[in-house]
């Protein structure tokens, strides 16, 4: 039966984690959770490209950057993250916000990927628009302050902060 | 200023996104009056125009590094990249929070964001324009080190990283089927709901 089931799985490969994040602060927050994903293939998508040298020798791919006050752009984002997703097809997806990232959440979980948002550490006394609607569609949704967790009538889940 | 040996650079970020003329005039009105420092400010797509301080708009990500690392005193918006690269770098960071109510963010986390983080060793919190002055001065004499850990509480890393390790990929027919402890997917519903 392992066999069998061998043949079929085809190869072992690590787990293909896209690890997203807006640049700035959001991206600083990503960098740190680095060590979760040692071991495993990923390539980093962010809204700008010279973040490149530091997640070398890992791929960066630079999104358009999007927000509720600029909708034609974040279409823009949407779309170059579908075709992101399509092509790459990750494993896991990971985002410490904001709007590319939660759309990249959306999409990866549609094309069957299991999804972790780590909401930022900058939203102290409410969740991010994004982080709250990311409760949705993440398997794992975690925000960054204790009392937080403990006033959420969704589960959001408290593990630690990134300093 | 230059009475204070610690502070002979100081740079002055305002982030990736939004303008933040407050922060800027105020520190090009600082800069007139201190000899002998050397600001260098990043002003995003603010109006104000300094004058007594070298500026632009964006600069990369490497470079804001090396900005960050050369300056003795950083200032800027309660952003969190601002404050994380300057305790990730050892260098005292003084911050002035964006308010929405000037238009300056979308919300007003910076505000919620400064109150946790005022009084962290290396943060110094400014709540507006006129408290700068004062603000940096203390900042300067604050060359104590305010370093960080260069990764997130192990906690977190480990919260992630079990995560992601439960994640396991199969095949069926050429069908790609991930699920998470023998779970599947399953289509969209709340987070919470399991």
């Amino acid at each position: 039966m392992d066999k069998a089931q061998a043949i079929l799985n085809g190869p072992d490969r690590p787990t293909k984690v896209m690890a997203i994040a807006s640049a700035g602060g959001h991206f600083v927050q990503l960098l740190r959770c680095r060590p979760a994903w040692s071991g495993c293939e990923v390539f980093y998508v962010s809204t700008d490209a010279g973040y490149a040298p530091m997640v070398e020798p890992h791929r960066l791919i630079e999104v358009t950057d999007g927000n509720r006050k600029a909708p034609i752009k974040m279409l823009r984002s949407a779309c170059h993250l579908a075709a992101i997703v399509w092509k790459e097809r990750p494993d896991v997806v990971f985002s410490t916000g904001a709007a590319p990232g939660l759309i990249a959440l959306v999409l990866g979980r549609a094309l069957g990927a299991r999804t972790v948002w780590l909401d930022s550490i900058a939203n102290v006394e409410k969740m991010s628009l994004s982080g709250r609607l990311a409760g949705w569609v993440a398997d794992l949704w975690l925000t960054q302050w204790s009392d937080l967790a403990k006033k959420s009538t969704r589960g959001v889940r408290y593990a630690g902060a990134v300093v | 200023m230059s009475e204070i040996p610690a502070m002979k650079r100081v740079f002055v970020t305002v982030g990736t996104q939004l303008a933040f003329d407050r922060l800027i005039e105020a520190m090009d009105a600082w800069a007139a009056t201190a000899e002998g420092v050397e600001v260098f400010a990043q002003i995003g797509p603010s109006d104000y125009q300094p004058r007594h301080m070298a500026f632009k708009g964006f600069v990369t990500p490497g470079h804001c590094h090396s900005a960050m690392s050369a300056a003795d005193v950083i200032v800027g918006h309660a952003g969190m990249g601002t404050i994380l690269g300057s305790l990730e770098l050892g260098k005292p960071v003084l911050v002035m929070p964006r308010l929405e109510a000037k238009g300056e963010h979308r919300s007003d986390h910076q505000v919620a964001t400064a109150k946790r983080f005022d009084g962290r060793p290396g943060v110094t919190v400014a709540w507006d324009e006129s408290a700068l002055p004062g603000a940096l001065a203390a900042a300067g004499e604050r060359a104590a080190r305010a370093g960080i850990e260069p990764t997130a509480d192990p906690e977190l890393i480990d919260a992630i990283g079990g995560f992601i390790r439960s994640v396991k990929r199969s095949r069926f027919l050429g069908h790609r089927r991930i699920t998470t402890d023998g779970r599947d997917a399953g289509g969209l519903r709340p987070a919470g709901s399991q």
